[in-house]
């Protein structure tokens, strides 16, 4: 083995020292912390080796707003150092590697690892079942995304981050052309978090198939279930091809194999297909669960059922379709010709009709309804306008001679963020703001969620308007500096203002979360919005075993149904309960693979190998696992629902 | 609670700074395969601004008539299934707008993927452009000369670039006369464009390809047929030959400032795929004859 110090130092600036100063001294911190309050018990007990699905989905949750401040800290220095022309805040490679994994963190450990938090927290209960299929399964899904992100988020002070662009294409990506570590962590953190997705997909479209309550027939289910139920079917069509080139790029960088290289036989565009064959359906696993949990508040503060229910889920079907027949829309300018291009190009603007279909019928459902301006509402609401820019220059961007004039300029930049931003992160924003009460047993304050509300929304179209503009005036997207005479310096300065105002919004919203806490009143009746499906039907905070009675669906929004048509819904005696043990291997799991990523990244074969023959031994462990849990006796549940309130007794 | 007023004003203070952005490069075309793509995208907006007015209307008729207030409080509202006549209508005129647009691509797309229409009877100026690091390389195979990170051309004559890379993808655009186009490594792709005014535009790599990719830029210049047959004999007479050493220190190299040669790198470093035309030549004796092309040739662009 070849050991060498140097690869580990990141030669940098001031900045990045300053990061490494302040990771170790947090670090430092919270084991102390950890310590004097004599927490590492309930650490490891109530958290680590969790299975329950409520609080893997806090979990996630928490990851990902973690990850939510490191990717904004990249975004505005991202502003900062184009803000004005010649700038000399970051140099190019600096600025290339905060680009790539802003991208990288947004979507993969921000906006997804939320929805699949709200996922776990939410779709259990909606579809009345006491957990989703497979526990024990859940937590390692979480513990791999975990310490996937953990071994990217390491690599800026630890040998370097990878500084192709989130795309990471090939040659550029190559040994080649970028030779220091940071695409070897592209590859395995991208790997390790991206099988706990494939298993998370699994499991829930096995949770959603197989454990709903009686009565609970497909088309019974809320919306956000089935968003969720479609999303996991894409997540398993698409992240095996994730896999496959994430595979062949390790074989590439560490073993010297040939697939994506310039020379012998290597096909640069193969990996540009791989990718966005994965790629492209990943931005509708972020949206879809956004269009559900919309759903779900616009109809709630309407105070109406959800107008076209079924062309609601049959758009969904569609999209689902199509987001694997457009993948080619990301490089209309490879020369592919105009047969392709103009399959590719119909095939994207089809998208708009479904998606147009989900408009309107938001707009109906508030037709007639007495709509509340509740914080979440008002994100809900906010969508509408926004996102139909966000897909109006989408179908612009859809047509493939237009596409020649806008590929890789601000204005392709503009228009996801467009999409993302309301479609992805003003949705669990709004999901965070409205399940909030449900897991916490308290609402967030109204007050301080509207101003962080005019805030994002305000700075949101500040930030990214102006790079319409420059797109046209010929902007492209990833230069880290411009001349004075290009005149692209009054729009990013104005840009850069918003970006200052977007972290203004979300630093009141994490203090609304710390003055809420404290302050806010405590919710008694588990349904503080007057809402319509089941997960509202039981305690908030949620007891362990979730439904003290199985419910007995027997219509849509039948919670609603049970409060004002009388539809009895808890009908079942309480009889004792069976729930999973705890247990510690997923997250042990999680380490060893984080230590196997890391010793690969640097090429460090001996210990590499320990790692891995360390992951077996742990899946050998859980697969001769013969803890089969335990019961709840009736008697305690019968307590627990005393306790709480016996909403359901 | 209606205070969608600052967002409004907003948009409305962002479309009055349009005007005073300078020039939108984009739809300032200078020629015909650059307007083509201008007009799609006016058109595009316009059809698009529609679709939002429609939207905004609804909702702001929504919002507004059904909020909850102290006049509606004991209001109930209905339960409401949907309409298959309403929700009809809402997948037909998307469906309409849809096929409208997709035609409107399909056209314009074979157009500006082919030399333009007015300028068919004229033969193609070929220039080979290719990327290496952070660089333009230009050859002339019909001049036998090369120029790096600038490239001059007639004004009012078809032009058309072959595009490769010799080292990431990079993606080669002018923004006033053409769409862009990949350069790659393993292929050759093509570009047309005819410049319809004198003058220097910008172009560059738009596809990030490293650290020195803001700084890889070049000037394409469309002169009169004269300058240009001038500039041509000047670089013939006056510029030293590009030899295969002298090339592969410029690949080497991250960034340079214009280069001109009197010879070209096809021969010893040819493009990807078949090129022979321009392979085989010797520059000494070059025959223009032999290089007639007829348009058949270019056929594989519209395929």
């Amino acid at each position: 083995m070849n050991f060498d110090l140097e690869k580990f130092k990141v030669h940098g600036e001031p900045l990045i020292y300053g990061a490494m100063i302040s990771i170790a001294l947090a670090s430092i911190g919270i084991v102390v912390g950890l310590t004097v309050f004599r927490k590492w018990g309930w650490l490891w007990r109530e958290w680590l080796t969790t299975v329950d699905h409520k609080r893997i989905g806090v979990m996630y949750i928490l990851a990902a707003l973690l990850m939510l401040f490191r990717g904004g800290i990249d975004a505005l220095m991202m502003r900062l150092q184009t803000a004005a022309p010649d700038m000399k805040f970051l140099d190019a490679q600096h600025y290339n590697e905060v680009f790539t994994t802003h991208g990288l963190i947004m979507i993969l450990f921000m906006a997804m690892p939320f929805i699949i938090g709200l996922m776990n927290v939410v779709v259990p209960l909606q579809i009345g079942a006491r957990d989703v299929a497979f526990p024990r399964l859940n937590a390692v899904s979480f513990w791999l995304f975990f310490f996937g992100a953990m071994l990217l988020n390491i690599s800026f002070v630890i040998g370097g981050s990878p500084d192709a662009g989130w795309s990471a294409y090939f040659p550029l990506a190559s040994l080649e052309f970028s030779p220091t570590v940071g695409n070897n962590y592209y590859s395995l953190a991208l790997q390790i978090s991206g099988i706990g997705t494939l298993i998370t997909g699994v499991n829930f479209i096995v949770t959603i198939l197989k454990m709903r309550a009686p009565g609970m027939k497909l088309m019974r289910m809320p919306m956000f279930t089935w968003s969720v139920l479609i999303t996991n079917v894409i997540i398993v069509f698409a992240f095996p091809v994730l896999t496959v080139a994430l595979a062949l790029m390790m074989f590439d960088r560490l073993f010297g194999s040939q697939f994506f290289t310039m020379a012998n036989g290597g096909m640069d565009m193969l990996w540009a297909n791989l990718f966005w064959v994965w790629g492209h359906p990943e931005v509708y696993i972020v949206i879809l669960p956004a269009f559900g949990i919309y759903s779900e508040i616009i109809a709630t503060f309407s105070k109406k059922n959800l107008y076209g229910y079924t062309s609601m889920v049959a758009s969904m079907l569609i999209i689902s379709l199509l987001s694997f027949v457009v993948w080619a829309h990301h490089f209309y300018t490879m020369g592919q010709g105009v047969m392709v291009n103009s399959f590719f190009s119909i095939s994207t603007m089809a998208i708009a009709v479904p998606t147009g279909v989900k408009i309107f019928n938001w707009l109906f459902t508030l037709r007639k309804g007495r709509i509340s301006f509740t914080t979440p509402m008002l994100y809900s609401l906010a969508f509408i306008p926004i996102f139909t820019i966000g897909g109006v220059t989408g179908v612009m961007l859809a047509m493939a001679s237009a596409d020649y004039q806008y590929h890789n300029t601000m204005f392709l930049v503009a228009h996801f963020h467009y999409v993302l931003i309301p479609g992805a992160v003003f949705a669990v924003i709004a999901g965070f703001h409205y399940w909030f009460p449900k897991v916490f047993g308290f609402r967030l304050n109204e007050r301080l969620g509207k101003h962080a509300f005019w805030w994002i929304i305000i700075s949101f179209n500040v930030a990214f308007f102006p790079l319409f503009i420059l797109g046209l005036m010929g902007m492209t997207r990833r230069m880290y500096t411009y001349s004075a005479e290009t005149g692209f310096g009054p729009l990013n300065m104005i840009s850069f203002a918003g970006a200052l105002g977007l972290a203004i919004g979300f630093a009141i919203l994490v203090y609304n979360i710390y003055w809420s806490t404290r302050y806010m009143p405590r919710d008694k009746t588990g349904d503080p919005w007057d809402a319509r499906t089941l997960e509202w039907a039981t305690h908030s905070p949620i007891p362990e075993y979730n439904f003290a009675v199985v419910p007995n669906v027997k219509s849509l929004d039948a919670f609603w149904a049970m409060k004002y048509d009388k539809q009895p819904l808890f009908e079942d005696q309480i009889t004792k309960i069976h729930m999973p043990s705890n247990t510690g291997k997923p997250f042990v799991l999680g380490v060893v693979f984080f230590f196997l990523g890391f010793f690969l990244v640097f090429s460090m074969w001996i210990p590499a190998i320990v790692a891995g023959i360390g992951v077996l031994i742990v899946l050998a462990a859980m697969s001769f696992d013969r803890d089969h849990g335990f019961y709840i006796p009736a008697d305690k549940v019968i307590k627990t629902e005393k306790k709480l309130g016996g909403g359901t007794l | 609670m209606n205070k969608k007023g600052p967002l409004y004003a907003m948009f409305f203070s962002l479309f009055l700074l349009l005007p005073g952005c300078g020039s939108l490069t984009v739809l300032n075309p200078q020629g015909p395969a650059a307007k083509t793509l201008s007009d799609t995208i006016i058109l595009s907006i316009l059809v698009m601004l529609g679709v939002l007015a429609v939207v905004y209307i609804l909702y702001i008729i929504m919002l507004v008539k059904y909020r909850a207030k102290k006049s509606n409080e004991g209001y109930i509202p209905p339960h409401e299934e949907g309409n298959k006549w309403l929700e009809a209508t809402w997948i037909a005129i998307p469906i309409i707008i849809v096929a409208f647009l997709s035609v409107v691509t399909v056209r314009t797309t074979n157009a500006v993927e082919n030399v333009p229409a007015d300028y068919k009877d004229q033969k193609p100026l070929v220039i080979y452009a290719s990327s290496s690091n952070w660089k333009w390389h230009f050859s002339y195979p019909e001049e036998g000369i090369e120029t790096v990170n600038y490239v001059n051309f007639p004004v009012n004559r078809p032009v058309e670039f072959r595009l490769y890379s010799f080292g990431p993808i990079a993606s080669f655009w002018i923004p006033q006369l053409a769409g862009q186009k990949y350069a790659m490594s393993d292929m050759t792709t093509y570009l047309n464009l005819v410049a319809e005014t004198q003058g220097d535009f910008l172009g560059r790599n738009t596809n990030f390809s490293g650290k020195g990719y803001a700084q890889m830029e070049f000037t394409a210049t469309s002169m009169s047929s004269d300058d240009y047959d001038k500039w041509v004999n000047d670089v013939k007479s006056t510029a030293s030959q590009l030899t295969e050493d002298k090339f592969k220190s410029l690949l080497a190299t991250a960034h340079v400032g214009r280069e001109t040669f009197s010879s070209t790198h096809l021969t010893f470093s040819p493009p990807p795929g078949e090129h022979s035309e321009h392979m085989d030549m010797d520059h000494s004796n070059m025959d223009h004859s032999n290089m007639e092309m007829d348009n058949n040739e270019h056929s594989h662009q519209s395929n």
